[in-house]
C-alpha cells in the first residue's frame, strides 16, 4: 500500500524534477538535465504501475480511494481539502499521462539537443506533468482547477518557448487568453456547484445529485446550468467550436510539446472533466445534447479545414480538434467509456503522429510545408512506417487502435440510448474526411517525387532516442485498441467493463445504469441474436470503415495517381476552396468582431478619453491649481520688509477684530 | 489722593503703539524703523505696568523686565545687522535690502 497511502509521490516527482532543473540547471550539462527530467517522469510512471498493482487488491467499496492530506481552505461553511482520489478513470488517465509523458521526454532529449534553453524546456515539461497529474488526481473541483490552470500556464510557457519569435509569443498569448474565456465559465460553474451541493468533493457532489433525482425536476435547471458552465470550460481547454482557434496557432511551440500537451494530454482535460462529472451531466439532458452537438460539429468542421492545410503540423492540429470533437460526441451520447477510450487511443496515435511530424521536420532541417517535401519514405523509413501506422489508426482502418474507439463512439451516436442520427452522420462524414486528409499528408510527405533541393537539405533519420518512442507508440497504435476487441463479437468490452463502476455508480436510473455505455453491445446482442462472426463482419464493413477506405482511395487517386488534379479542382471550385483554405476566415471574423472593437475601445475610449482625459485631467488639474495658487501667493514674499510689516499689522488688526467680535457674541 | 484710572495709561499705550506701528510700516530709514519698534515695545511695557499697578500684582512688572532684556538683545543684534546692511548697500533705505524673496 506504499503508493496508495502516499499518492502525492506520483505528483511530487515531476515537481521535484521541474524545481531542480528550473532553479539550478542553468549551467548543468545536458545529459544531467535530461536524466533528471526523464528520470522523474519515468519514476512517476513506475509509481503508477505499482499503484495499479495495489489498486487491484482493493475491494469494490474501497473505490474511489481518497487520500486526504490537509485542509486547504476553510471559510465559514466553505471547506476544501487538498485531497487526491483514485478510481478506474484516474488509473486510465494516470497511465496515459505518465506513459506518453515519459516517451515524449525521451524523444525531446534528442529533438531539443541543439536548442538553447535546454534546462528551461525540461523544467516546463516536468512542471506540466505535475499539473496534469494534479488535474487527474484531484478529489474535488478546486484541486482539479489548480491542475487545470497549471497546465494552461505550462502550455503558454511552452508555446512561447522560442520567445524571440514574435509569432510564438502571440500564439502563446492567444492560447492563454482564449482558454481564459472558457475558464471564466468554469469558475462560475464551480461556484454554482458549491452553492448547489454545499461541497466541492466529487463524491459528496455525486451523492447529493443522486438524491436529487428522486425529487422534482426543480433541480434540472441548476444541474443543466452547472453542466453547461463546466462544459464551456472544456470548450476552451479542449479546443472546441467556438474557442478552438488557439490550438492551430499553438503549433508554434516545439513539436514534442505539440505531441504531449496539444494532442495527448492537456487538451483532453476537458474530456476527462466531463467524464468525471458524469453524474451531473447524465441528469442534464440538454447539456448532454449541447456536448454532443458541439462535439459532432467540431469533428466535422475541423476535419474540413484539415483538408487543405499545407503545414504538416497544422493538419495534425486541426485533426486533433476534430478528434476531440469525437470524444465529446461520445460523452454527449452517454458513451463515457467510449469517449475515454478514444482519449486513450488518440493519445497514442496522435502523440505518435506529432512525434513523427517532428522527426520529418528534423530530417528536413526545419521545413514544415508539405508542398516542399515528397518522396521521403526511402530516406527516413522508421518515421515513415510509424507514421503510416498512426495514420491507419486515426483513419479507423480495422485492426488499428483508432478503429475500435471511433467505431464505439459512432455506434453509440447511431444506435445507443441517446442516439442522434444527424450527429452520427456528421461524425461519419468527418471520419471520411479524416481518412482523406491524413492519407493526403502521408502521400504528400512520403510519396511522389522530391520537391526540395537535395543539395540544400540533407535528409537523415533521427537518432534512436527519437525513433524508439516512435516504435513504442506505433506498437500501441496497433494494439492499444484491442481491449475493446470483444465488442466486435457482440461481447463485453474489457475497457468499458473496467470503467463501468465509475459511470454506473451514480447513473440516473436503473435502466440506464446497465449502461449508457454498455447499451450499444448489450442492445445489439439482446435484440438480434447474431453470431459473433456476423457481428465481426458487420463491424468491419460498417459505414465508418467504408468512408475511411473511400477517403484513402480518394487521397490516393488525387495525390498519387493524378497529382495534377488537385490544382485543377482548386481552380474549378475557386470560392469554396478559398474559404476553406483560409479556415473559413474565422480568425479574421473574430478579429473584426472582438479584437478590433476591443482595441478601438481601449485606444479611443479608455486611453484617449478615460485615461488621458479623466485620470490625467484630475492629476494634472490638481497640479496646475496648486501651481496657479502658488504663483499668486509667492508675490506676497516680495523681499520688502515694509510690506511684511504691513501684513503683520493687518493680521494683528484682523485678529483683534475677530477676538472682539467673538467676545461681543458671547456677551 | 486721586488715582489716575488705568484707562488713561492704556490709551497712552495704544497711541504710542500706533505711532510705532505707523513708523514701522511707512518709514524707509532703517534706523527710524528700529526706533519705532522700540517705541512699540515700550508702549506695551507701559500697558503691563499699568495693569500690574491696577491689579496689584507683580506679574506685569516681571514681564516688563523680560521685555527690556529682549529689547536690549534685539538692539545688539539689530544694530549689527543695520551696520552690515549699510556697509553692503551704502544706504539706510530698507527697500534696497530686498533680495530675500522667491
Amino acid at each position: 500500500m506504499l503508493i496508495l497511502d502516499h499518492l502525492w509521490i506520483i505528483m511530487a516527482l515531476p515537481l521535484l524534477g521541474a524545481a531542480l532543473n528550473g532553479l539550478l540547471g542553468k549551467n548543468w550539462p545536458k545529459s544531467l538535465i535530461n536524466s533528471i527530467a526523464i528520470g522523474s517522469v519515468s519514476l512517476s510512471f513506475l509509481c503508477v504501475l505499482e499503484l495499479i498493482r495495489e489498486f487491484a487488491q482493493l475491494s469494490a467499496d474501497q473505490i474511489p480511494w481518497i487520500g486526504n492530506y490537509f485542509t486547504w481552505i476553510t471559510a465559514g461553511s466553505f471547506r476544501v481539502d487538498f485531497a487526491l482520489q483514485v478510481d478506474q478513470l484516474t488509473i486510465v488517465m494516470l497511465l496515459v499521462v505518465t506513459f506518453v509523458s515519459s516517451l515524449v521526454h525521451i524523444y525531446s532529449a534528442g529533438y531539443m539537443a541543439h536548442e538553447g534553453g535546454y534546462y528551461r524546456f525540461f523544467s516546463y515539461l516536468n512542471l506540466f506533468v505535475f499539473f496534469m497529474l494534479t488535474l487527474v488526481l484531484g478529489a474535488n473541483l478546486l484541486v482539479m482547477f489548480v491542475g487545470w490552470e497549471g497546465v494552461g500556464l505550462c502550455s503558454y510557457l511552452l508555446i512561447g518557448f522560442w520567445f524571440l519569435k514574435q509569432s510564438a509569443i502571440s500564439a502563446g498569448k492567444k492560447a492563454f487568453i482564449t482558454t481564459r474565456l472558457g475558464d471564466y465559465a468554469f469558475t462560475v460553474g464551480i461556484l454554482l456547484a458549491f452553492w448547489t451541493f454545499g461541497s466541492l468533493n466529487f463524491q459528496d457532489m455525486f451523492k447529493s445529485v443522486a438524491q436529487m433525482s428522486s425529487e422534482t425536476m426543480a433541480h434540472a435547471g441548476v444541474l443543466t446550468t452547472i453542466a453547461i458552465l463546466l462544459f464551456i470550460g472544456a470548450i476552451g481547454k479542449s479546443a472546441q467550436i467556438p474557442l478552438y482557434v488557439w490550438l492551430p496557432d499553438a503549433m508554434e511551440g516545439p513539436t514534442p510539446v505539440s505531441a504531449l500537451i496539444h494532442a495527448a494530454t492537456m487538451v483532453t482535460a476537458g474530456v476527462y472533466m466531463v467524464a468525471r462529472m458524469n453524474p451531473v451531466f447524465s441528469r442534464a439532458p440538454i447539456a448532454m445534447l449541447v456536448v454532443a452537438t458541439v462535439g459532432a460539429l467540431t469533428a466535422f468542421y475541423a476535419a474540413t479545414i484539415g483538408l487543405l492545410q499545407t503545414d504538416i503540423k497544422k493538419v495534425l492540429a486541426y485533426s486533433t480538434v476534430s478528434q476531440l470533437g469525437y470524444m465529446f460526441l461520445g460523452l454527449g451520447v452517454g458513451a463515457y467509456a467510449a469517449g475515454i477510450f478514444h482519449l486513450m487511443t488518440h493519445a497514442f496515435f496522435k502523440g505518435l503522429l506529432f512525434l513523427c511530424a517532428g522527426s520529418v521536420i528534423h530530417a528536413m532541417g526545419g521545413e514544415q510545408d508539405m508542398r516542399n517535401m515528397g518522396g521521403l519514405r526511402k530516406q527516413i523509413p522508421i518515421t515513415y512506417w510509424t507514421m503510416f501506422i498512426a495514420t491507419l489508426a486515426i483513419a479507423g482502418i480495422p485492426g488499428f487502435a483508432g478503429f475500435f474507439s471511433k467505431d464505439e463512439i459512432l455506434d453509440a451516436a447511431g444506435s445507443g440510448p441517446h442516439k442522434n442520427i444527424l450527429l452520427w452522420a456528421l461524425g461519419l462524414i468527418g471520419a471520411g474526411l479524416t481518412s482523406f486528409y491524413m492519407f493526403r499528408l502521408i502521400f504528400l510527405t512520403f510519396f511522389g517525387h522530391e520537391r526540395f533541393d537535395h543539395h540544400k537539405v540533407h535528409v537523415h533519420e533521427s537518432p534512436s532516442s527519437m525513433t524508439v518512442p516512435l516504435m513504442v507508440l506505433a506498437f500501441l497504435s496497433i494494439f492499444g485498441g484491442w481491449f475493446a476487441a470483444p465488442h466486435l463479437l457482440g461481447g463485453t468490452d474489457y475497457f468499458e467493463k473496467f470503467l463501468h463502476p465509475v459511470f454506473a455508480a451514480y447513473a440516473p436510473t436503473a435502466g440506464i445504469e446497465q449502461g449508457a455505455s454498455l447499451a450499444g453491445s448489450a442492445g445489439a446482442s439482446g435484440e438480434i441474436a447474431q453470431s459473433g462472426a456476423m457481428e465481426l463482419i458487420h463491424a468491419i464493413t460498417g459505414p465508418p470503415v467504408i468512408v475511411a477506405v473511400l477517403g484513402l482511395l480518394l487521397a490516393w487517386w488525387l495525390y498519387i495517381k493524378k497529382p495534377e488534379l488537385p490544382a485543377k479542382l482548386a481552380e474549378s471550385m475557386r470560392t469554396p476552396y478559398k474559404i476553406i483554405y483560409n479556415k473559413y476566415y474565422v480568425d479574421e471574423i473574430y478579429n473584426a468582431l472582438f479584437v478590433a472593437p476591443l482595441l478601438f475601445i481601449s485606444r479611443y475610449v479608455l486611453w484617449h478619453v478615460i485615461d488621458e482625459g479623466l485620470i490625467d485631467g484630475i492629476v494634472n488639474g490638481s497640479a496646475s491649481v496648486a501651481r496657479a495658487t502658488g504663483s499668486r501667493l509667492r508675490e506676497l514674499q516680495s523681499g520688502n520688509a515694509r510690506s511684511y510689516a504691513s501684513w503683520v499689522v493687518l493680521g494683528a488688526v484682523g485678529f483683534a477684530v475677530l477676538l472682539l467680535a467673538m467676545l461681543g457674541v458671547r456677551h | 489722593m486721586s488715582v489716575i484710572p488705568v484707562s488713561y495709561y492704556l490709551v497712552l499705550s495704544a497711541v504710542l503703539f500706533g505711532l510705532g506701528m505707523v513708523g514701522v510700516v511707512f518709514k524707509r530709514n532703517i534706523i527710524t524703523i528700529f526706533m519705532s519698534i522700540e517705541l512699540m515695545l515700550n508702549a506695551v511695557n507701559l500697558a503691563f505696568v499699568a495693569f500690574a499697578r491696577a491689579h496689584n500684582q507683580l506679574d506685569g512688572l516681571v514681564f516688563v523686565f523680560f521685555v527690556i532684556v529682549v529689547a536690549a538683545a534685539e538692539a545688539a543684534v539689530g544694530l549689527a545687522i543695520v551696520i552690515m546692511i549699510t556697509q553692503n548697500r551704502q544706504s539706510l533705505n530698507v527697500e534696497r535690502a530686498n533680495l530675500l524673496k522667491f
